[in-house]
């Protein structure tokens, strides 16, 4: 039997009267504790960064920085670059893409190349691989929610994928699309955005050696938040136009629709160059906030490619095709 | 509950928890890759949620019969109108860093911080008339008639989530529709009490 006599308990432990008395501040105590509890449990629930997203593969040989692809400027952590993302198909929180892409499946993958071409072409990514060796380029990066990043892409010139399919005289514009599976992509199955994806560039524009396809950064191959396994990167453009999980990609000869574009007309336009003169309704870009630093930084017309890049748009007037 | 004055305490010090979490957070340097965007978007909401807390205490109060749910409102609406605040001064710090001028284009030019800024004025006055001597100064009519632009001020925060965000409007909706649910049982209630209302236990049994 367990039931102890009374001689078997100790004095030690009785409660103490004080205690007995205080029965009242006790409960008040328990409850100030479990409330405050429940409110933290909450605020976490509802605040949560999200959870470590995959992790990438490391390239091999890949050739350091061609010198039109060098920035002195200090690169953004690997944690910030795969932990801060815009990508819609996920979930719009851009803290916790990385979690919700967690098993994201980029193998096997395909890439069908075609409309205006004389070799369209349906790639496996092995194949897109090969292509070209994998170069370095270090690139800012600028979203139209005026922060930026400064990311050491792994990819390749566009061009050379275009040079693969050898596109006809009539092809004027280049249009991509993005993979839209509502199995793995959650707000694929909501309305939020017209999917899938879709973007477009000029044809000059996607022959510019600084638009690549990249399928890495920081020498590892893509982590699914960042587009993977490939994507392409236009650093003049806002983010949003350099679309992610590319699984298609046809030549055309009038400007293929975009899907901020078809969202919002006023606001997101078909260029979408990086200009600080030209505002978006709903914030200004004069200034950004560089990702890792306090304080703002001014936002470079072109995104500080204007060099390199300003002569695609001459006589053009940018407040007009922003 | 006659007492209300430990439940009081409770809700002060629970209301606290999300700033307190939010400062623990920021010093640990554990609020993502963008903390200013992180602290000024989560004041903004905590800001809608204890306005709509304190609008929410009227039609609890009246649909339930609890009649010491009052003593809370005044508490909840100040919270709200002091998440308000801090959600302010982030937006001034951390994305304006003090830059007069660029605070003065964004009201102008920008239609969502203006409508915030306007809900933000708004509850100023509701804030200063909200003490006791307040109350009997104006009375209760006059009072109560100012006291209705809470509903504006706190329609006003769920418009400015609205226009700032992209693409996602589901959460800022899920806002509105709240707001709207509260504002509909303040109308139904105003012509046809007797839908909208449970009696205090006591009252029932006098009125027999």
């Amino acid at each position: 039997m367990l039931i102890k006599k009374a001689e078997e308990i100790k004095s030690s432990e009785i409660t103490d009267k004080k205690f007995y008395v205080s029965r009242r501040t006790f409960m008040r105590g328990l409850t100030l504790a479990a409330t405050t509890t429940a409110t933290g449990l909450l605020y976490r629930s509802f605040t949560r960064q999200g959870e470590q997203g995959q992790a990438g593969e490391k390239i091999d040989g890949v050739q350091s920085a061609p010198e039109i692809a060098q920035l002195d400027e200090a690169k953004t952590s690997y944690q910030d670059i795969t932990h801060y993302n815009n990508f819609y198909e996920f979930t719009t929180n851009k803290e916790r893409v990385a979690e919700a892409a967690q098993r994201f499946i980029t193998r096997p993958w395909a890439v069908e190349v075609g409309g205006l071409v004389h070799k369209p072409k349906v790639f496996d990514i092995d194949e897109i691989l090969r292509i070209s060796p994998p170069e370095e380029r270090v690139y800012r990066h600028r979203c139209v929610e005026a922060w930026s990043m400064v990311i050491p892409w792994v990819g390749f010139s566009l061009a050379r994928l275009l040079d693969a399919v050898q596109p006809m005289s009539q092809a004027k514009y280049v249009a991509f699309q993005s993979l839209a599976d509502p199995k793995q992509m959650p707000n694929v199955r909501t309305d939020i955005l017209d999917w899938p994806y879709v973007e477009g560039l000029r044809l000059d524009e996607a022959m510019h050696p600084l638009a690549i396809l990249a399928i890495g950064l920081y020498g590892e191959t893509l982590p699914p938040q960042n587009g993977a396994p490939l994507r392409l990167v236009v650093p003049w453009k806002y983010g949003f136009k350099s679309i992610k999980s590319i699984v298609k990609i046809n030549l055309v000869d009038s400007e293929p629709p975009t899907t901020w574009n078809l969202a919002n007309p006023r606001e997101y336009g078909f260029y979408s160059n990086v200009n600080p003169n030209v505002n978006h309704p709903r914030w200004s870009q004069a200034r950004e906030r560089r990702i890792g630093e306090y304080g703002l930084r001014p936002t470079l017309l072109f995104n500080g490619y204007a060099d390199r890049v300003a002569h695609l748009y001459e006589g053009m007037d940018l407040r007009v095709n922003f | 509950m006659k007492d209300t004055r430990f439940a009081r305490f409770v809700i002060f010090v629970n209301s606290l928890v999300p700033l307190a979490l939010l400062l623990w957070d920021a010093l640990n340097k554990r609020l993502g890759a963008n903390p200013s965007e992180f602290a000024i978007r989560t004041t903004g909401v905590l800001a809608l949620v204890f306005l709509i807390l304190s609008l929410a205490v009227t039609p609890i109060r009246k649909s339930l019969a609890l009649a010491w749910m009052i003593k809370f409102r005044r508490m909840l609406g100040l919270y709200g109108f002091f998440y308000v605040c801090i959600h302010l001064m982030t937006y001034i710090w951390f994305d304006k860093f003090f830059d007069a001028g660029a605070i003065i284009e964004d009201v102008a030019k920008r239609p969502f911080i203006t409508v915030g800024m306007a809900s933000f004025l708004i509850l100023i006055p509701l804030a200063v008339t909200s003490t006791q001597n307040m109350i009997k100064r104006l009375g209760g009519k006059r009072w109560n008639r100012l006291h209705r632009a809470a509903y504006v001020a706190a329609a006003g925060g769920v418009v400015h989530y609205y226009m700032l965000v992209k693409a996602d409007t589901r959460e800022p909706v899920a806002f509105g529709i709240a707001l709207a649910l509260l504002l509909g049982y303040r109308i139904v209630n105003k012509y046809f009490p007797r839908w909208t209302q449970r009696q205090p236990a006591r009252a029932q049994a006098g009125s027999r």
